[in-house]
């Protein structure tokens, strides 16, 4: 399997990327092992006082809105037009599957008794509760997700009658994947709707579902970026000219939109804090990180973005994709872990166990080798010479 | 905790803040609930609880809890501010009140049995319920262990076996349901010596605390804690000390929890009516643009190439004028030719043929 | 309407109708789109 040529290839096994993945991987199931044996307790720093942890606040919340990408392409190729960035279609469903299934995987680390999952539909519907609404979504969109996906998969089969039935679905595909991520990606935030009394008032603000909302359209655009630009260094060879020279136009374009949707946010955000009341906050030290927030990864993005667009300088808006892609985990984690419990003792409060961001660490590295796996057979960066692009 | 806080809860609670006489829940619509008329609660009289920790114990064994590592009598266990743990479902907290020489106040903590429980409206199972006897009660047989209602409890109650690997459960107090349907008495207000805890119908506990109140000036401070809190619970409190100090949370607003999810969860069905009616307006728009482009586009080729027919038209018509004129030519010459032979041939020959 | 006293209930009850509205809604948009555009050429 060693040929000489193909340095990046699947061909070599002793990589240095392989051997760190191996790893990780080697690691994340002993920890698997000892959260199966042991319980939460055992490699888990969660308390009565702090139930939800890192699995959450990054597994759950920062996973589902990076894995935005797929949604915001599609509807910005299939519903709005814009055909020429037809090439980022796939990549981006690939990556919002993947991104979908890690979630839904790391879950069952999370959750009690996980083989429960189904039963808010099928025993005993709590729906009342935004978690209901949240389940509902995920369990739905990652179903479409996988469909969307699939014509890949069928192409590389050879199933051609399959693969024609799935592409005629597209457009209604591409508007349910909209619709649901909506409701599941503001959903999200209006988790946090039910704890005036534990969320720091700077982050708890009726408006929470909307921002959660605008800020996974500014992730997904901006995954889309970052992940291009990775594709372009590391998969180079697997990509077709259409996804070479698409490349620029798309980063351009989308850093344009990212660029616009973020200045739409920082003006809501600023609404929320005036709509409320809290401006007194931004004197403590709770509101100097939220203005680190606010103005570092909010109005910094926005305006590198447009710097960056109207130099035509592809390097700014890739490191602006990355930074955004930052701020998305920072906001996340403040609503999540850090505003929230605010009012509780230092020692209260919750830091992750070594072994929580072992299990993180763990699952994306998956995510990142199931990727490799996929774009290294099925046409992903390049059409397959039997279908044409559209 | 600043006045502006408790200011911004108020307005989070909205019109609940407005009619905050009434014990009501409003929903979105003009509707109010009142709750199961004469359900069930508790009266912690604080100025009567001496800290024994007979509640602990006696909650310990009607609900078969494992036995804690200190024994109940053991008092030293009140230097620490506990909460409520898998294990214990009712804790007793020692505070010291400000100003000197002042005995210390022990208050009892345990699931408050809200009226419009959080956790309830939080579970995505629901494995909660608000009995019409006045308990919030849980059932283990459904749930996934979330732990949203953990987080959803504005009183810091619910908590987990995060020990278990397998069947971890949610544990709480349970009011001691099972013992109320057989019409027996919560296992710690049985156990308290010194009636610091009353079981009766809510309503006329809050009667009760009123005319306590009213027989003991001085003593308490006007304010039922719970009578309102988070839309109302099943455990009241009476207090002479702010409820603040008492390790209480004030700031908590009248609001219940359904009504704080209420506007997130009316706008779900609004995102699945009009959103793909939208979308697939964009759509359309787009497509037709589209079409009119590409329509626009066919015309312009049609026409270009109507002129270059045209053009090519003119071009044959002269050609085939030019061939015309060259084939009538020719054909005069032709005749011409002919003429002239026949000019040139024997006379007698045409002759003889017109005879024959 | 008689055995629903909290708001915990009626929320229960209208979002348990609701989201089987929702299900029906998605079903009826393409079908009802086809049958608008039913009779276009093409
Ligand atoms: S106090 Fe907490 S656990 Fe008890 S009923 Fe209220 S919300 Fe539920
Ligand atoms: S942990 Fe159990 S009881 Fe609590 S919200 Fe989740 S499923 Fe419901
Ligand atoms: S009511 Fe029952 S379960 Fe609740 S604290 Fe008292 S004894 Fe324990």
């Amino acid at each position: 399997m060693t040929s000489p040529q193909t340095t990046t290839g699947p061909g070599r096994l002793l990589t240095p990327f392989n051997l760190v993945a191996g790893i990780i991987v080697v690691f994340g199931m002993i920890i698997t092992i000892l959260r199966f044996t042991g319980g939460l307790a055992s490699v888990t720093n969660l308390s009565d006082d702090n139930p939800w942890g890192l699995w959450i606040g990054f597994d759950l919340l920062v996973g589902v809105a990076l894995a935005a990408g797929g949604y915001v392409t599609s509807a910005a190729v299939y519903i709005f037009g814009l055909k020429r960035f037809h090439a980022a279609v796939r990549p981006a469903i690939l990556t919002g599957f993947l991104g979908y299934a890690l979630v839904v995987l790391a879950l069952h680390y999370d959750v009690g008794r996980p083989w429960r999952l189904p039963y808010p539909f099928v025993v005993s519907a709590g729906t009342t509760s935004l978690l209901f609404e949240v389940a509902a979504c995920v369990a739905l969109y990652l179903t479409v997700l996988f469909i969307e996906f699939s014509p890949a998969a069928l192409e590389w089969l050879g199933l051609k009658r399959a693969r024609h039935l799935v592409t005629r679905l597209t457009l209604v595909l591409t508007i349910l994947g909209v619709v649901l991520s909506t409701l599941h990606q503001s959903s999200l935030g209006a988790l946090f709707l039910i704890v005036p009394a534990k969320l720091h008032p700077l982050w708890y603000t009726p408006y929470l579902p909307i921002y959660f909302f605008i800020t996974s359209t500014i992730a997904g655009l901006s995954m889309v970026i970052c992940e291009s630009a990775l594709s372009h260094r590391y998969f180079h060879g697997k990509m077709d000219a259409a996804h070479l020279s698409g490349n620029r136009d798309l980063t351009l374009g989308f850093g344009k939109a990212a660029s616009w949707v973020l200045l739409g946010y920082f003006v809501i955000k600023v609404i929320g804090i005036a709509a409320d009341n809290q401006w007194h906050y931004l004197g403590t030290g709770f509101g100097a990180w939220y203005l680190v927030e606010l103005l570092g990864f909010v109005a910094l993005p926005a305006f590198m973005y447009a710097v960056g667009v109207r130099e035509k300088n592809i390097t700014i808006i890739r490191w602006t994709a990355a930074w955004t892609v930052l701020g998305i985990v920072v906001n996340r984690f403040n609503v999540c872990l850090v505003a929230f419990n605010w009012h509780l003792p230092a020692e209260q409060r919750y830091f992750p166990h070594w072994m929580e961001i072992g299990i993180s660490v763990f699952i994306v590295t998956l995510g990142i080798l199931v990727f490799r796996f996929i774009v290294t057979r099925m046409p992903i960066l390049h059409a397959h010479p039997d279908y044409d692009a559209h | 905790m600043s006045i502006s806080r408790r200011k911004f809860l108020g307005w989070m609670g909205g019109a609940s803040l407005v009619a905050a006489g009434a014990r009501k829940a409003h929903a979105a619509a003009n509707r109010s609930f009142e709750g199961y008329a004469g359900s069930l609660a508790v009266l912690h009289d604080i100025t009567r609880c001496i800290g024994c920790r007979r509640c602990e114990a006696g909650c310990n064994a009607v609900n078969e809890l494992p036995q804690p590592e200190k024994p109940f009598d053991d008092l030293t266990v009140l230097e620490k501010r506990r909460r409520t743990s898998a294990p214990a479902y009712t804790v007793v907290n020692r505070f010291a009140p400000a100003g000197d020489g002042q005995p210390p106040v022990f208050v009892k903590k345990q699931c408050n049995h809200c009226l419009e429980p959080a956790c309830a409206s939080a579970c995505f199972v629901k494995a909660f319920t608000k009995t019409p006897q006045g308990a919030v009660i849980y059932n283990p047989n459904v749930c996934v262990g979330c732990r949203y209602c953990m987080i959803a409890c504005p009183f810091e109650i619910p908590a987990y076996e995060y020990d278990k690997a397998l069947d971890p459960r949610v544990t709480k107090c349970t009011l001691c349901h099972p013992r109320i349907l057989e019409g027996k008495l919560p296992g710690c207000v049985e156990a308290c010596p010194t009636e610091a805890l009353v079981f009766g119908p809510r309503d006329e506990l809050i009667r009760m605390a009123r005319d306590r109140m009213r027989a003991h000036p001085g003593r308490y401070l006007d304010h039922i804690y719970g009578e309102h809190e988070m839309g109302g619970t099943s455990w009241l409190y009476l207090s002479g000390q702010p409820f603040e100090t008492l390790g209480m949370r004030e700031d908590l607003g009248t609001a219940p929890a359904g009504q704080l999810t209420s506007g997130a969860l009316g706008a779900v069905p609004m995102v699945v009516g009009l959103w793909p009616v939208l979308l697939t307006g964009i759509w359309a728009i787009t497509q037709r643009k589209e079409k009119i482009a590409a329509h626009e586009q066919a015309q312009a080729v049609a026409a270009a190439r109507a002129e270059t027919e045209a053009q090519a038209e003119v071009r044959l018509k002269t050609a085939l004028e030019k061939a015309a004129k060259e084939n009538a030519a020719a054909v005069a010459r032709e005749v011409k030719k002919a003429l002239e032979t026949a000019k040139t041939a024997p006379q007698g020959e045409s002759d003889t043929e017109k005879k024959s | 309407m008689d055995n629903i006293h909290t708001l915990q209930e009626f929320m229960l009850h209208t979002k348990n109708i609701i989201y089987i509205l929702i299900l029906l809604a998605l079903a009826a948009f393409p079908l009802f789109w086809r049958f608008l555009n039913g009779r276009d050429k093409e």
